[in-house]
């Protein structure tokens, strides 16, 4: 799938650019540094957390929780801090550490009770969303009660480029790294591709549904600590519907939603593709309320394009037989 | 259907006896919780849920899904508002928004036969297009300067009685939908399908048809509810309804509704919305938070896929131990199928 | 003699049964290294279950194997795997969205030094597999573009890279055109003479004569003859695998009335060409050929299922063009599929269920069931096919394969067809089942209705049939009367062959 995932990957490029081009004619200001780095920085977010679920999609499964795992660590983090109970890194490692729990109570419902992932999900997002109503009990974290070294962290850069960039840019490679390079990582592709072969081979696809759905929760759990210092704003909603933006990218992104085939690099470029529509929206003066419909566009478009160009590759084969 | 309806009419009495309790706990939690006034508040608040669990128990027993469910409500409560603002008088504009519903459910059902999608992703999307379209269509107004005949539907009761309107319409369509579902030929063709797709269609069964059919009923009543809930609450949002997917697919999976498709009953899904709505008002009292609400609902899901396949593992466990005491019985669905050099 | 040489594998009494069928019956054979040793034998004849042991899949009930000379237990595939025994099968189990390297060295990846996955070195060693085997196919490129020939090269790649000593190919030219076949086997000659043992499991005669040295014929599960091919001619072998001389079928005495389908020149492209026929009222038409011969498909598109590229199908003179199986169900064709499983019936459905499924609508006009109308039905049935149930809403899960059969053949009778297509109609059914079946289809010819019967169960067909037609890679190569069909005959026209005289 390599030379027609890089050709969705390139189309994906190419669109963006198109889009890019246009908005720029329309609203000069597109291009200024500070609007590309801020699009940039949410985007980063996203895509970190559409890299978890990537990895879940490629095993023929989804997980709608993510944007209450999100959520959660967002707020909870956020709540750590306002009460200066732990120091700033150790908070964020909290984070990330309770996104890799909440993701592996994701993994045991859905490879040792065998739940399917979508009702295991929809019920735990329901869970996680109402600890965090718990947690919150009606209050909301302000910026103002935010350390300084967290929120900066939103405004920092490496080198001219945003560090939630990097941190993204980072994640997509070592996921990537892992899913190109490891055993594993061929595992994950093996079992969506066709789940009884990878049994016949002995791959066990349990423990590889498993491990997905903890690393999802890992990186939606970073994405989470990353939301709470961009934000810095946080209640018990914050990150709600952010899975439907998650799950669009990476089916735009070229991840095929049978599983099987993709890039974590393809979502991530979906995250910055729908990025650039939310940002094209706001510069054009084009109402916000479209985003929603065209995230939903977006799958289905996405969906049904992987469906044809799968069918019509088979049936190329079966002539060609 | 014999293993099956039994194993059906098990569920069914575990539900009733859970109902049960939790109504003689209620009763222990509050006074008030007895009367009339709170089986009318009990039962309000959830009849959008099991309106639309109408359908999904359909939709699920045919072996798909709808999540779009919410957003088509929320939708049909946007255009609702939306048409009435500008001046349509609601005797147009109610049936305006059920034809969107049936267009919309008319979308996903394309999508998932002719198309051959998966139901998950395609009314993942359409969750998602849905609800846009009704922030698009209404933004992020309210509208509530309804007329009281039409909130005295969603809010009150039928004259001289403790029954709200909603609960007369739920009454109906669940009375319509068990008679269709379990007597009628209709209802044998849904089980068939959920069951065996490949023999259903062998066997002459208008498959697409049947579900494309299926998936226009859920938006219709999905934007019915939409409609209700506009009343009830007596305000037009393109936010309305969020959440109800989840208490949807909740009460239909506690109503013993496989979610792999096949089984389930009509009765078994309207205790489960009673059990459900017994629960939340019982928590209510309790002074619960919504929240833990929330979480209980959440819980009670995936509880409700649990407890039946560990269930069966366990019972496919015992066959395994008694087949092994007596090898010879040499019952055929034990032995692997038999494929012919 | 070949006594120096250990055998690859040698196989001691296997014996297998499922529920009433005896699949396997005290098999016993070897297969020596560095040999292309055929297994042939009808359909049924135990080939597939005898693979699919050695592959793992099943335990045999009784007997040994030896590997090299020592017993081994085969625990599950990937024992069988590590044992050294590939098995490339008819439709190849590869992952569709991944390289060919990678197809190849799934699980046992070429590693760095730091433990990543030496791609660089996966892409080298399969080019050389390739390269050895003497075929072109990029390592890169994705198994879902490839044509089934070239994956199952792939698949012959995968075996050496694990080492295999033991290459099982099961019906592996069914889908290849003669070009892929002769590539396959000029690929697998220089392994043979290499050392590898080559079992060839196959319907192909004249690829057996090509590829092999020695020939193993089963029938009936049980082990009929193994000899040098050079001792043997294709009769020889035809007649190992069909020698029976029961007769169990009630002869058919019936008049032919007008003619009810008709067939013109139906074709699909890749599936049979221009196949062209007619079946009267009373008369068994019946379709005999190899696996993959096209039978099933051309059933398909007379029911509805699939379409037709180019031709036309007639009901009682009238082109009819059905889109889907509802409607050739009202226009009076039924077909019994020949998977009784996925197909034929709901299994979790009680009996009554089943056989009202295709005819609900007109059986309950006014929308409501009548359960007691459908029990009657279906007791009408059950007691004319003498269906042995506790009642009939015992569910089919329950009954045993010969009784599932009836139920079937019941359920598309209620639909009250003028013409009925049964596919394998005995397959996996015991004996005493068998001959009840052949009783019912001689009864609703004689009533009048026009029967295909398509079947693998030569002496079945030769029996039932008032006509036998013959195909052979989608092609009808043969049309015998009953008194001019003979099972050489019709074997020589199912293999391809020219028919000889006798």
């Amino acid at each position: 799938m390599s030379r027609l995932g890089r050709q969705r990957e390139l189309s994906l490029v190419i669109v963006m650019l198109a889009l890019g081009g246009f908005v720029f004619a329309q609203a000069p200001q597109f291009l200024s540094a500070s609007n590309l780095s801020q699009v940039a920085i949410l985007a980063a977010i996203i895509a970190i957390a559409a890299t978890g679920q990537a990895l879940v999609v490629l095993t023929r499964n989804v997980d709608l929780s993510v944007d209450a795992m999100i959520g959660v660590v967002a707020f909870s983090v956020a709540d750590i801090l306002r009460l200066h109970a732990l120091s700033v890194p150790l908070a964020m490692a909290y984070g990330v550490a309770l996104g890799l729990a909440l993701g592996i109570v994701n993994g045991v419902i859905v490879s040792v009770f065998r739940v399917p992932a979508i009702v295991a999900t929809l019920g735990t997002m329901s869970v996680y969303r109402g600890f965090t109503f718990l947690l919150a009990g009606g209050r909301q974290v302000s910026l103002s009660d935010l350390p300084p070294e967290y929120i900066n962290l939103a405004r920092a850069s490496v080198l001219g480029v945003p560090l939630y960039v990097v941190l993204a840019v980072v994640v997509v490679a070592i996921a990537s790294l892992l899913l190109q390079q490891t055993r594993f990582g061929r595992q994950v592709y093996a079992v969506g591709s066709n789940p009884e072969a990878a049994a016949i081979l002995g791959i066990r696809s349990r423990l590889v549904g498993f491990l997905v759905f903890a690393v999802c929760g890992m990186l939606a759990g970073a994405a989470g600590v990353l939301w709470g210092a961009r934000f810095g704003t946080i209640n018990a909603t914050a990150a709600s519907g952010v899975v439907l933006q998650v799950v669009a990218a990476v089916v735009v992104g070229g991840v095929n939603i049978f599983g099987g085939s993709g890039t974590v690099y393809g979502a991530a470029l979906g995250a910055l593709f729908l990025g650039l529509i939310a940002n094209a929206l706001t510069l054009l003066h084009l109402s916000q309320f479209w985003l929603q419909a065209i995230y939903g566009g977006v799958i289905l478009v996405a969906v049904a394009a992987d469906a044809v160009i799968v069918r019509r590759l088979q049936r190329a084969a079966a002539v060609r037989a | 259907m014999m293993n099956g309806t039994r194993a059906l009419a098990r569920w069914e009495v575990l539900l009733t006896v859970i109902l049960l309790v939790l109504v003689w706990l209620g009763a222990r939690l509050s006074p008030v919780f007895l009367s009339a006034q709170n089986f009318a508040n009990l039962t309000v608040a959830e009849m959008e849920i099991a309106i639309i669990a109408i359908p999904m128990t359909l939709i699920i027993i045919a072996g798909e899904i709808d999540l779009s469910v919410e957003s088509m409500a929320g939708l049909s409560s946007a255009v609702l508002g939306f048409l009435w603002a500008a001046g349509v008088p609601l005797a147009v504009g109610i049936p305006a928004v059920l034809a969107v519903g049936v267009l919309g459910g008319l979308l996903n059902g394309i999508l998932v036969t002719r198309a051959g999608l998966p139901s998950l992703v395609v009314t993942l999307g359409t969750l998602a297009l849905f609800r846009g379209l009704a922030s698009v269509v209404l933004g992020p107004r309210a509208i509530s300067n309804f007329p009281p005949a039409f909130t005295a539907f969603g809010f009150g009761n039928v004259p001289g009685t403790p029954v709200p309107w909603p609960l007369v319409v739920f009454a109906l369509l669940a009375g319509v939908v068990a008679l269709g579902l379990h007597r009628t030929w209709l209802g044998r063709q849904v089980f068939a399908v959920g069951k065996n797709q490949a023999a259903a269609r062998y066997s002459g069964v208008p498959v697409v048809r049947l579900k494309t059919a299926l998936f226009m009923l859920s938006g219709v009543l999905s934007a019915l509810a939409g409609v209700i809930l506009t009343s009830r609450l007596s305000s037009a949002r393109s936010d309305a309804g969020t959440g109800m997917t989840l208490a949807v697919v909740t009460a239909v999976l506690l109503g013993g509704v496989n979610i792999f498709g096949g089984s389930g009953t009509i009765p078994g899904v309207v205790l489960a919305v009673f059990t459900l709505a017994v629960l939340q008002n019982a928590l209510r009292l309790a002074d619960v938070s919504t929240e833990l609400q929330s979480i209980s609902v959440g819980l009670l899901l995936i509880v409700s896929v649990v407890v039946p396949n560990l269930a069966r593992q366990l019972a496919r466990a015992l066959q395994h131990a008694r087949a092994e005491r007596n090898p010879t019985r040499g019952a055929p669905e034990r032995v692997p199928p038999y494929t012919p050099a | 003699m070949k006594g120096e040489r250990s055998a690859a594998i040698r196989l001691e009494a296997i014996s297998k049964r499922f529920g009433a069928t005896q699949a396997l019956d005290g098999v016993s054979f070897e297969l020596l290294p560095a040999e292309a040793h055929a297994l042939v034998g009808e359909n049924g004849a135990g080939k597939s279950t005898l693979v699919k042991i050695l592959a793992g899949v099943y335990q045999p009930d009784n007997g040994r194997i030896e590997l090299d000379g020592s017993e081994v237990q085969i625990h599950g595939p990937a024992h069988s795997r590590e044992l050294g025994i590939a098995v490339i099968h008819q439709e190849p189990r590869l992952f569709p969205d991944l390289s060919v390297a990678e197809n190849v060295f799934l699980g046992h990846q070429p590693k760095t030094r730091l433990g990543s996955i030496d791609w660089a070195r996966m892409r080298r060693d399969a080019a050389r597999l390739f390269d050895e085997l003497e075929v072109s196919i990029a390592p890169d490129s994705p198994v879902r573009g490839l044509s089934m020939a070239d994956q199952q090269l792939v698949e012959i790649a995968k075996a050496l890279s694990l080492d295999a000593r033991v290459l099982i190919m099961d019906e592996p030219t069914a889908s290849l055109s003669l070009h892929e076949v002769e590539r396959l086997f000029s690929i697998v000659r220089p392994l043979r003479d290499r050392g590898l043992g080559v079992l060839f499991v196959s319907h192909r005669l004249e690829e057996v004569f090509d590829l092999c040295e020695r020939a193993s014929v089963l029938r009936d599960g049980k082990h009929v003859i193994t000899a040098p091919i050079g001792q043997l001619t294709t009769a020889d072998l035809i007649r190992y695998m069909v020698g029976r001389d029961v007769s169990l079928f009630p002869p058919a005495t019936t008049e032919l009335g007008e003619v009810l389908l008709e067939a013109r020149g139906l074709t699909r492209s890749d599936a049979f060409s221009d196949i062209s026929f007619s079946v009267r009222a009373g008369e068994i038409v019946g379709f005999a050929g190899l696996i993959g011969a096209g039978r099933t498909e051309v059933a398909r598109v007379l029911f509805g299922i699939d379409r037709a590229d180019r031709g036309e199908v007639l009901l009682r003179g009238r082109p009819v063009a059905f889109d889907a199986p509802a409607a050739a169900l009202r226009a009076g064709v039924a077909y019994v599929p020949e998977d009784r499983h996925q197909q034929g019936l709901v299994l979790d459905f009680p009996i009554a269920s089943n056989v009202s499924l295709p005819i609900l609508s007109r059986l309950f006009p006014r929308l409501f069931m009548n359960r007691p109308a459908e029990r009657r039905l279906a007791e009408r049935y059950a007691s004319q096919f003498r269906v042995r149930m506790t009642d009939v809403e015992q569910l089919v899960s329950a009954l045993s394969g010969g009784n599932q059969q009836k139920v079937v053949i019941a359920k598309w009778l209620a639909t009250e067809p003028r013409a009925l297509i049964l596919d394998e109609p005995t397959r996996g059914i015991d004996i005493g089942a068998k001959v009840e079946v052949h009783r019912i289809i001689a009864e609703l010819a004689a009533a009048g209705l026009g029967i295909i019967l398509i079947s693998s169960d030569l002496p079945e067909v030769l029996a039932m049939s008032d006509r036998i037609l013959v195909m052979h890679e989608g092609r009808l190569t043969a049309e015998l009367s009953r008194a001019e069909a003979t099972e050489e005959r019709v074997m020589f026209a199912a293999t391809g062959q020219v028919t000889s005289g006798a």
